[in-house]
């Protein structure tokens, strides 16, 4: 087992919480893993990454090699298609609809959508709007995690349990949100890849 | 036994911790902060009661953490790389005089400045110093090097110099932790002149440190960081230092043909290397920062086109390894993915919407609409993205302390006005003996404090200047009539501009303290204080 799990977005999005979901569960399974974040000068308003990596054997490398990832999460789509250099041929790319727009010569929208929906494996997805239908809107990176469950090589129960753990502190309300926001998104997620398959 | 997921600067908190620490002296410094600030969260560190607090500057830390080891403790003093600039005058020395409790001092690099100025390669300064330097290459290391560490510091009576770097200290991964040992209790060295650097004294030390050149290539000869593999494709031998190693491994996950020598702790353990050199027809120098192995290995005059790496272009001269480099030096093809340039631009870091610093410089901007361009002596902080646009306010921005020192000597030149633009906690750090220059010549400046009362920059730390300013100021002498307090905020900004106007027009030294919270801070400290109306 193994798996490189490229996550991105802007300073403030939430990747660190979806690194600490999947972390959590990679753990608990006994996995090895390794997960390098960026801190410092790129968080204020800056781009975000951080890189997972998870597997059986022991991880050498704190950073994916370029051409190697098997998915990219990408809380915001520019974003997201800043790291394709490291996904491999058949990786996936679960992106965020949502532009966080904050310098000027931002690309054009639909471009940039177009570019993320023509790789082969890929699902563009409007996290607001699900996560505001069934939790809260802060839940968009949950949202998007649950739309890339199927690709992170861990059990699924075992993403929600983690959920269950790494937000018990903020309590019971605010674990259940997150659990709807990532069923919705596994369902959306679920509806797209059979219709493309 | 426990098991722990830690940061690279987390590893080295614990295992300091563990390993019988009393004390850590730091300035905060990305990537080196978030060892200090484990330390400070550590519940267990608060009941032994190991000081924690910030140092004014890395300096004051290092000299601390010398103090501390001099009572026989176990001290630590952590910083960036250019904090180690800083405290080099109290490194070195620090060399001569030798340690008596276990001295670390953990300089964290910055190859490809994520966000620094340089990327120098602090193993420099451990050679320098003609100390023993230690450089993990992973989590694990990093906690167990804590104890090597303090062993080898009490055992040989020297500071031990830990090297880590940006992705090592930034990046998580599972910790096996040891027994913990005790801290040490005060015990004063043997010899009361030890640390008296007095000529005749020093001459002595230092002859003691050469002596001790011999026990320190052993001890890295035998090091348990220092490893050699060997191979039977003997084409080629790898010297692999550091976070290097990873990056060879990742490209043979079932196990590297060459003989490989991994480097890890330095001296360089000279006889593995001979060894590596007579038995492998080539040998490629994998290290991350700068060519530092290489260049010894190399000497002056090798032209045996023989030894391979940074200095002939087999890996790229400056900047950060990673695996693909390391395989394309090795020879591999790597197979990259599509990138999507026409998708992506370059998102640089901005002031947070709402922060002090915008307010201050559209003020300062539109004072200086009627003098030249070019007159803006600035400094290292959150303000120093003054730099771009909108802004374009500050023309320098060098290394801590320099704004209030460069307007100095610009002005001493014939610039006048000259502007120095300097943050709180910079201004603790480095610019008040600058500033003391100013007041004896009262040299005609006018230094903007950014006063948003806290270390913004690195992630909100308090600030040593906080409520201390003006009476800094005034002590250092600074006159009264000239030492102003404003308000960044866009309702005073005609006010801010008809009085910075005036102070730059003045033909002597002013002081303009632009003090407003920062707005992360503020919002933190509104959070906590809900919090605990609540709990
Ligand atoms: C010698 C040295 N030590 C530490 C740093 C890291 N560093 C850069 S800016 C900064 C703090 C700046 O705080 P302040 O001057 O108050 O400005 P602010 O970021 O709050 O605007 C620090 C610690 C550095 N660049 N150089
Ligand atoms: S962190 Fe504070 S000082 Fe830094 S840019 Fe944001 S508001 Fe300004």
């Amino acid at each position: 087992m193994n798996r490189d799990i490229i996550l991105a977005g802007v300073g403030g999005q939430g990747i660190l919480t979806i690194a600490a979901v999947i972390g959590y569960s990679a753990v608990e399974r006994g996995l090895f893993m390794k997960q390098s974040e960026v801190h410092g000068m790129s968080q204020r308003g800056g781009d975000v990454s951080s890189h997972m990596r998870i597997s059986d054997r022991e991880v050498h490398s704190d950073l994916i090699p370029e051409g190697k990832a098997d998915l990219i999460i990408g809380i915001e789509p520019m974003e997201a298609l800043r790291h394709t250099s490291f996904l491999k041929p058949d990786g996936w790319i679960i992106a965020n609809k949502k532009p966080f727009v904050n310098v000027t010569n931002y690309p054009d929208f639909e471009l940039v959508w177009k570019r993320v929906e023509e790789h082969s494996n890929s699902i563009l997805i409007d996290g607001e709007k699900i996560a505001r239908d069934v939790a809260n809107a802060k839940a968009v990176n949950i949202v998007l995690l649950g739309a890339a469950s199927t690709h992170v090589g861990l059990p699924v129960e075992d993403l929600e349990n983690a959920i269950r753990v790494m937000f018990a502190r903020k309590g019971d309300a605010i674990v259940d949100a997150n659990l709807r926001a990532f069923a919705a998104g596994q369902k959306f997620a679920a509806e797209k890849e059979a219709v493309s398959a | 036994m426990k098991r722990m997921m830690l940061l690279g600067d987390e590893a080295i908190a614990q295992g300091a911790l563990d390993a019988g620490l009393s004390g850590v002296y730091a300035y905060p410094g990305t990537p080196s902060t978030e060892i200090t600030e484990y330390i400070q969260r550590s519940a267990e560190a608060k009941t032994r009661g190991v000081h924690s607090q910030w140092s004014a500057n890395e300096k004051t830390a290092m000299e601390s953490a010398l103090g501390m080891s001099y009572a026989g403790k176990r001290a630590m003093a952590c910083m960036k790389h250019v904090g180690l600039n800083v405290a080099a005058d109290g490194f070195v020395n620090a060399g001569i005089t030798g340690a008596n409790g276990g001295l670390l001092v953990v300089s964290a690099d910055d190859p490809s400045m994520h966000s620094s100025q340089n990327e120098q390669d602090s193993r420099y300064y451990g050679k320098f110093a003609l100390i023993p330097t230690i450089e993990p290459s992973n989590q694990q290391e990093a906690y167990d090097a804590m104890f090597h560490g303090f062993e080898m510091s009490e055992l040989h009576g020297t500071p031990v110099l830990v090297r880590i770097t940006t992705r090592l200290a930034h990046s998580r991964a599972g910790v096996a932790t040891q027994d913990k040992l005790g801290e040490n209790t005060l015990r004063l060295p043997d010899n009361k002149r030890q640390f008296v650097l007095l000529p005749s004294i020093a001459r002595k030390n230092y002859d003691t440190l050469l002596k001790k050149q011999v026990a320190f290539d052993e001890a890295s000869q035998n090091s348990p960081f220092n490893a050699y593999f060997d191979g039977d494709d003997r084409s080629v031998g790898i010297i692999a230092c550091g976070l290097a190693y990873n990056y060879l491994m990742e490209n043979y996950p079932d196990g590297c043909p060459h003989p490989v020598l991994k480097v890890c702790q330095y001296p360089v353990p000279r006889l593995h290397v001979k060894k590596l050199f007579d038995e492998c027809a080539s040998i490629l120098v994998l290290e991350e920062g700068a060519p530092f192995v290489e260049e010894q290995l190399r000497g002056l005059l090798d032209e045996s086109g023989k030894i391979r790496g940074r200095m002939d272009g087999t890996v790229p001269r400056a900047g950060e390894l990673n695996p693909n480099i390391v395989a394309r030096s090795l020879g591999m093809e790597v197979h990259v993915g599509d990138s999507v340039p026409d998708a992506t631009v370059p998102r640089p870091p901005e002031l947070c919407k709402g922060c002090p610093h915008i307010d201050s410089y559209k003020a300062l901007n539109e004072a200086l609409l009627k003098y030249d361009e070019g007159r803006v002596f600035s400094d290292i902080g959150c303000y120093t993205l003054g730099a771009l646009p909108p802004f374009n306010s500050i023309n320098t921005c060098v290394d801590m302390g320099a704004s209030i020192t460069m307007a100095k000597g610009a002005a001493d030149a014939g610039l006048v006005p000259a502007v120095a633009v300097i943050g709180d906690s910079t201004f603790t750090h480095s610019g008040i003996t600058g500033l003391l220059d100013a007041v004896i010549e009262n040299t005609p400046i006018t230094v903007f404090i950014l006063d948003n009362e806290t270390t913004g920059m690195t992630g909100g730390q308090a600030s040593h200047a906080r409520g201390r300013l003006e009476d800094i100021c005034a002590g250092l002498g600074v006159s009264k009539d000239h030492l102003l307090v404003l308000e960044p905020l866009a309702r005073n900004h005609a006010a801010s501009v008809e009085a910075i106007a005036r102070e730059l027009a003045h033909p002597g030294l002013s002081v303009v303290v632009q003090r407003r919270e920062c707005i992360i801070t503020a919002a933190d400290t509104r959070k906590e204080k809900r919090e605990e109306a609540q709990a």
